[in-house]
């Protein structure tokens, strides 16, 4: 019996979600007395994977077949069952990105097991019982939640929980493939465009993000916003209006109906706060707001605020942030 | 063209959110529900794919009869016709094995909802669907075109991009914005609703695989701490050497 682990790779090195997830899924592993591998698929450098140990994996299966480079959910499954199998995988962790819940939930299917997404705690695992606490009603609430099947499956929400020091041994990497047909592959991808991160942050995996409303007017004032979030190392997000006025792309806004994001810091600039851009951002541990309106409600919800207009209060923050010595 | 739109009847987005005195369920006390709003933008794409190509939408929800109002609601918007499987909606898993029955036995070409719903954010039905199904699932799609009678062209979002997928139906797919711009029933819409078929179904058996047992909120934070915008760049010290997140 072991705990599986999935790892995704980003321009050869893991993404900051699935370091999580391994060392989720270590601290699990360590629970029940047992120990955890990974399983990684398509674009991840080998010296990468070997640093998984830093976070507590001894093992790590990599399938390096070409084809695994784009997503392609039916062979990742396979893959992942596969890798589950060898191992006698009885816990599998995932982060919650689009990858891992997609994937989680199908094989939650083929291997009749318990799953539960956005999971933000450790399982507790008292008297037999294994269960999570996971974030629900858009971060308003929590929920614990039982997982009653032998095979239980659980993704871990972005930026949740403090990535702690493990046992720091490199991982072993084995190379690893699955039998894959042509079949796997039918809804496979004609073509991938990532979005241009000029040396930028990616907004899903960011540890600061910088956000701007309907109160910049418009798009010709965002390098107000670009340039904070540039001087702090951050990514940038936006409100839905903004998006659906088309000042910036919708991969951009967060919220209800946006992404969900739950970075150390949000500084949201000129927006409003209403509830349901709120819940796509209130699992921010850290939150800011700048508003010229001292009753937005954004204030209720925030750590810090500036009550000001943001064409001279933003200025001041760039110089500041300019000035910190990184 | 047959389409399959799932929906979910959930509190509506500005519901305060409160669970009953043993915090083991939602309290729906004073709460308002509305179609999921994922879900509306699958209803609309699937009503605006069948006013251009032909054949017909049917609704399906999972739940007890209070969904009712909503799922008139859906035919108001357009669908033709609508299910509701007379269950209370215990877990992801049970959801998508009611879906998957009806869809066994109705052969729909294309399945959509939305990519999770605002109450329990699981972000799972579809590709459990799916899977049960043993047809492609594209999750989450921001667009879906159809290139002719056997295939449909979706974009979809991953992680610091797109992927532009194209699949041969019958496929699943989860809706996320802007698939479509969501429509107000008007009175036309409305009145001949209530003529429309719904016709109740029992559930097929299984367990769930999943138990809430309670449910909290988070902790109230410590209240806000103002800055004076003179010195706005007083903040910038302040996150780092007291918040400690710079
Ligand atoms: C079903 C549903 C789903 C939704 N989903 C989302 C979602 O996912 N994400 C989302 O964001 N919204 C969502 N909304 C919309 C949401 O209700 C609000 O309309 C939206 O968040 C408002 O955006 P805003 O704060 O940028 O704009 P506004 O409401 O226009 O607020 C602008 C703010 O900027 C301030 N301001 C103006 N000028 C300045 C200045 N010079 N300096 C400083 N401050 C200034 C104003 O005081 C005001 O508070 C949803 C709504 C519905 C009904």
């Amino acid at each position: 019996m072991s705990v599986l682990v999935f790892v995704e790779g980003l321009n050869g090195e893991i993404k900051k979600s699935s370091l999580e997830a391994a060392f989720y899924g270590s601290q699990v592993a360590q629970t029940l007395g047992t120990t955890a591998t990974a399983v990684a698929i398509g674009d991840v450098h080998q010296d990468a994977l070997a640093r998984l140990g830093e976070q507590g994996i001894s093992k790590v299966l990599y399938d390096s077949d070409e084809r695994l480079k784009q997503f392609v959910a039916d062979a990742y499954v396979k893959v992942i069952a596969a890798a589950a199998q060898k191992e006698n995988a009885k816990v599998l962790v995932f982060s919650n990105s689009n990858i891992g819940a997609a994937v989680g939930s199908k094989l939650a299917v083929r291997l009749q097991g318990s799953l539960a997404t956005n999971v933000t705690t450790l399982p507790k695992t008292e008297n037999g019982a294994f269960t999570v606490t996971r974030s629900v009603f858009s971060g308003k609430a929590f929920a614990d939640v039982a997982l009653t099947s032998e095979v239980k499956i659980i993704a871990v929400k972005k930026n949740a929980l403090e990535i702690g020091a493990a046992a720091g041994n490199a991982a072993a990497v084995e190379s690893f493939s699955a039998a894959l047909s042509d079949a796997d592959f039918a809804a496979a991808p004609k073509e991938t465009v990532m979005q241009d991160s000029e040396g930028g942050v990616l907004l899903p995996e960011a540890e600061i993000v910088v956000s701007g409303g309907r109160g910049l007017k418009g798009p010709e004032n965002w390098h107000l916003v670009e340039d904070l979030a540039k001087a702090l190392g951050a990514a940038t997000a936006c409100s839905k209006p903004v998006s659906d006025l088309d000042w910036r792309p919708h991969h951009e806004h967060v919220g209800q109906t946006g992404i969900t994001i739950s970075p150390n810091l949000y500084i949201a600039i000129g927006i409003s706060g209403a509830i349901q851009h709120l819940a796509g951002v209130n699992s921010s541990k850290v939150i800011v707001v700048i508003n010229k309106d001292p009753e937005a409600p954004f204030f209720k919800a925030a750590d810090y605020g500036i009550v000001g207009d943001a064409f001279e209060v933003v200025p001041k923050l760039i110089e500041a942030a300019k000035a910190l010595d990184k | 063209m047959k389409i399959l739109v799932c929906i979910s009847n959930v509190p509506d987005t500005t519901s305060k959110i409160n669970f009953t005195a043993d915090n083991k369920s939602f309290d729906k006390n004073g709460v308002q529900f509305v179609i999921n709003p994922w879900d509306e933008y699958a209803l609309t794409r699937a009503i605006e794919l069948k006013e251009a190509k032909g054949g017909s939408v049917t609704v399906l929800n999972v739940g007890e009869a209070d969904a009712e109002p909503n799922i008139r609601k859906a035919l108001a918007i357009g669908a033709d016709d609508a299910i509701r499987v007379n269950a209370h909606p215990t877990d992801a898993f049970f959801v998508a094995q009611q879906i998957a029955a009806i869809a066994q036995e109705e052969k729909y070409d294309i399945i959509l909802m939305g990519k999770e719903s605002i109450d329990f954010n699981g972000f799972q039905v579809h590709n459990m669907v799916g899977e049960l199904l043993g047809i492609p699932s594209v999750t989450p799609a921001f667009k879906l075109d159809l290139v002719d009678d056997t295939t449909a062209r979706l974009e979809r979002e991953i992680e610091g991009g797109k992927e532009v997928v194209e699949v041969k139906l019958p496929f699943v797919a989860s809706a996320q914005q802007p698939m479509s711009e969501p429509r107000i029933p008007n009175m036309r819409g409305i009145m001949t609703a209530r003529t429309k078929p719904l016709k109740v179904v029992e559930p097929v058996s299984t367990a769930a695989k999943t138990e809430y047992v309670n449910f909290s909120k988070p902790e109230k934070k410590g209240g806000v701490k103002m800055i004076d915008p003179e010195n706005a760049g007083e903040l910038i010290s302040l996150l780092r050497n007291e918040a400690k997140v710079l």
